[in-house]
């Protein structure tokens, strides 16, 4: 009876197993198929042959520029925002005054609102200072809205750090820059680089905001360039399956690498909202 | 030390970035949200203002409560497949064997971006040579349905790639929770000779209840402001049968040039996702004081 009733559970778990992960798998086998052999065939077959042109041709139509793109304004606001929120954080729990909790709470109203209630005076905003079609507008807007989640997951850490470390650096004659940079930071690097991976997550698959304020297709991202290049190729689903994977291919790499720090981030990041 | 810790300059220096960023392009942009609103405007021209003209309008846009509806309908569904998730980590919590893989497996979905999840499961749904109707022609279902194209499905289609996206999230935070309950608990009821059911039901879901309410407000909230995949999925069609609040919005304002009008329901988007999470926050503490 136990027996049964344990199989039928290891059933259950691995049913939602198989629709998580078919989907993605079904992804990868066609972006390897030709149209033929998609339409005609069980959608279940490995490809016959693997149509690696497929993924060559995509490369040839220029996916490479997005990705570039993706790159680096992933990275730049990384970093930016994880500056920014370790210094609010930093003045916000080590430092003595009295607006720290209006600061933070401040800093927190961006976990709440509906960043599409903002969309339409951002957009005119960055068309008045000329930045519309401008990656820079793209970056900024990264580390703002980016700013209050990772500020909540350093704070937990950032609260334990004992006393005991910044009296030993004032009392040596060290300046608050000095025990920021050379003592607060290095040893938050456990909890920056789950803000890191979470940041990176986020900003490599955002939509919205590039769909709006970009139009060249010179700084277009991966998000917004397959939607371009998906149209393009209409009928051609190797080549759609292809570019997909191809934009996903990334985070699913990270994801094997760093999933203990991904699914901790994540955790940190829900919870003690 | 104090002196040196409570320096007003310093202070200034460290959280003026994060605050000058918040205040111009969060804080100002909501409120002139709401301003806009007042304005007659195409976005490029002059605005002239009209009062409460465009939030008038909006109250009676048949369109607008469509997607209002649309919006709540997802919110719905969303927060009833909270129970499906809890039940899935219950048994992952259980000391199963693989717990750690498949709690991984459940996890992929939610990190890939919503345009390469929309773009994916438009291919799944594809009536002719999509994943679903050709496993639902492999076994003998002739006609399956359009799916997408079928404006008395699409809500619920677009609803399966939603608890695609977001189960394994949920189920890892529930397991979290799960996990940090004392084994000693489980330990004295099972002594007691109490059922694995009634393990869970009687202590194990009680006390994660606080993670439960959290998860109620993410979900419903989250649902409110959905948008990109179903954009990218569907466009709001076919016929506005999938249009959801903040994808109304933006076609008013980045199709039709109707800025003023797109403002004003940004704005309400606004306004009706802080009174959902008021009003669920207050509802799950007075349980909370009913409880103890």
């Amino acid at each position: 009876m136990r027996r049964i009733g344990y199989t039928l559970l290891y059933v259950c778990l691995g049913l939602v197993a198989v629709f998580q992960i078919f989907p993605i798998l079904w992804l990868f086998m066609f972006s390897l198929k030709s149209n033929q052999e998609i339409f005609a065939g069980n959608p279940f077959a490995l490809p016959l042959e693997p149509r690696w042109e497929n993924y060559l041709k995509v490369f040839d139509g220029g996916i490479g520029t997005y990705f570039w793109n993706s790159i680096w304004i992933t990275a730049l606001a990384t970093v930016l925002t994880i500056l920014v929120a370790s210094m609010a954080t930093f003045a916000i729990t080590r430092m003595k005054w009295k607006l720290s909790s209006l600061v933070l709470g401040l800093i927190m109203v961006g976990l709440m609102i509906p960043i599409h209630s903002a969309l339409i005076p951002l957009y005119n905003m960055f068309l008045n200072v000329n930045l519309i079609d401008n990656p820079l507008s793209i970056v900024i807007t990264y580390v703002t809205y980016n700013l209050p989640i990772t500020v909540m997951i350093l704070l937990g850490f950032y609260t334990t750090i004992p006393r005991e470390i910044e009296e030993a650096a004032i009392i040596d004659g060290s300046s608050i820059h000095r025990l920021f940079f050379r003592i607060i930071l290095p040893i938050s690097a456990p909890i920056m680089s789950t803000t890191v991976i979470i940041n990176m997550i986020y900003n490599w698959n955002e939509f919205v905001f590039v769909n709006t304020f970009i139009s060249s297709e010179k700084y277009k991202t991966l998000t917004v360039g397959i939607q371009n290049f998906i149209g393009q190729y209409m009928t051609d689903w190797g080549a759609i399956g292809a570019t997909l994977v191809i934009s996903v291919l990334p985070i699913i790499v990270a994801f094997l690498f760093f999933s203990n720090k991904i699914m901790e981030g994540i955790t940190a990041s829900a919870v003690k909202g | 030390m104090n002196k040196v810790m409570s320096n007003k300059w310093i202070i200034i220096l460290y959280t003026f970035p994060a605050l000058l960023l918040i205040a111009v392009l969060i804080v100002i942009p909501l409120i002139l949200s709401g301003y806009f609103g007042l304005m007659d405007w195409d976005g490029i021209g002059a605005m002239e203002f009209i009062g409460l003209d465009n939030y008038i309008a909006a109250l009676q846009d048949t369109k607008f409560w469509d997607s209002t509806l649309h919006s709540f309908l997802l919110a719905l569904f969303s927060a009833c497949s909270l129970i499906g998730y809890l039940a899935v980590a219950l048994i992952l919590a259980s000391k199963i064997k693989g717990a750690s893989l498949l709690r991984k497996i459940y996890l992929i979905p939610m990190l890939l971006s919503s345009v390469a999840i929309a773009q994916l499961w438009i291919k799944v749904y594809n009536p002719s040579n999509g994943m679903l109707n050709s496993i639902l022609l492999g076994l003998g279902i002739d006609n399956p349905p359009a799916w997408l194209a079928d404006p008395n499905i699409v809500l619920y289609a677009i609803f399966v790639p939603i608890i695609w996206q977001y189960a394994g999230f949920y189920i890892l935070i529930y397991y979290a929770a799960l996990k940090n309950i004392p084994e000693s608990l489980i330990e004295a009821a099972k002594i007691d000779g109490a059922t694995p059911l009634q393990i869970a039901l009687k202590i194990k879901i009680p006390l994660i209840m606080n993670v439960f309410k959290v998860t109620i407000v993410l979900s419903i909230v989250g649902s409110l402001k959905y948008f990109d995949l179903i954009y990218v999925m569907t466009g709001g069609g076919p016929n506005g049968a999938s249009e959801v609040m903040a994808s109304y919005m933006y076609k008013l304002a980045f199709s039709s040039y109707n800025f003023g009008y797109g403002s004003a329901i940004g704005f309400l988007l606004l306004i009706i996702t802080l009174i959902v999470t008021v009003i669920i926050r207050k509802l799950t503490v007075s349980k909370d004081e009913i409880q103890y």
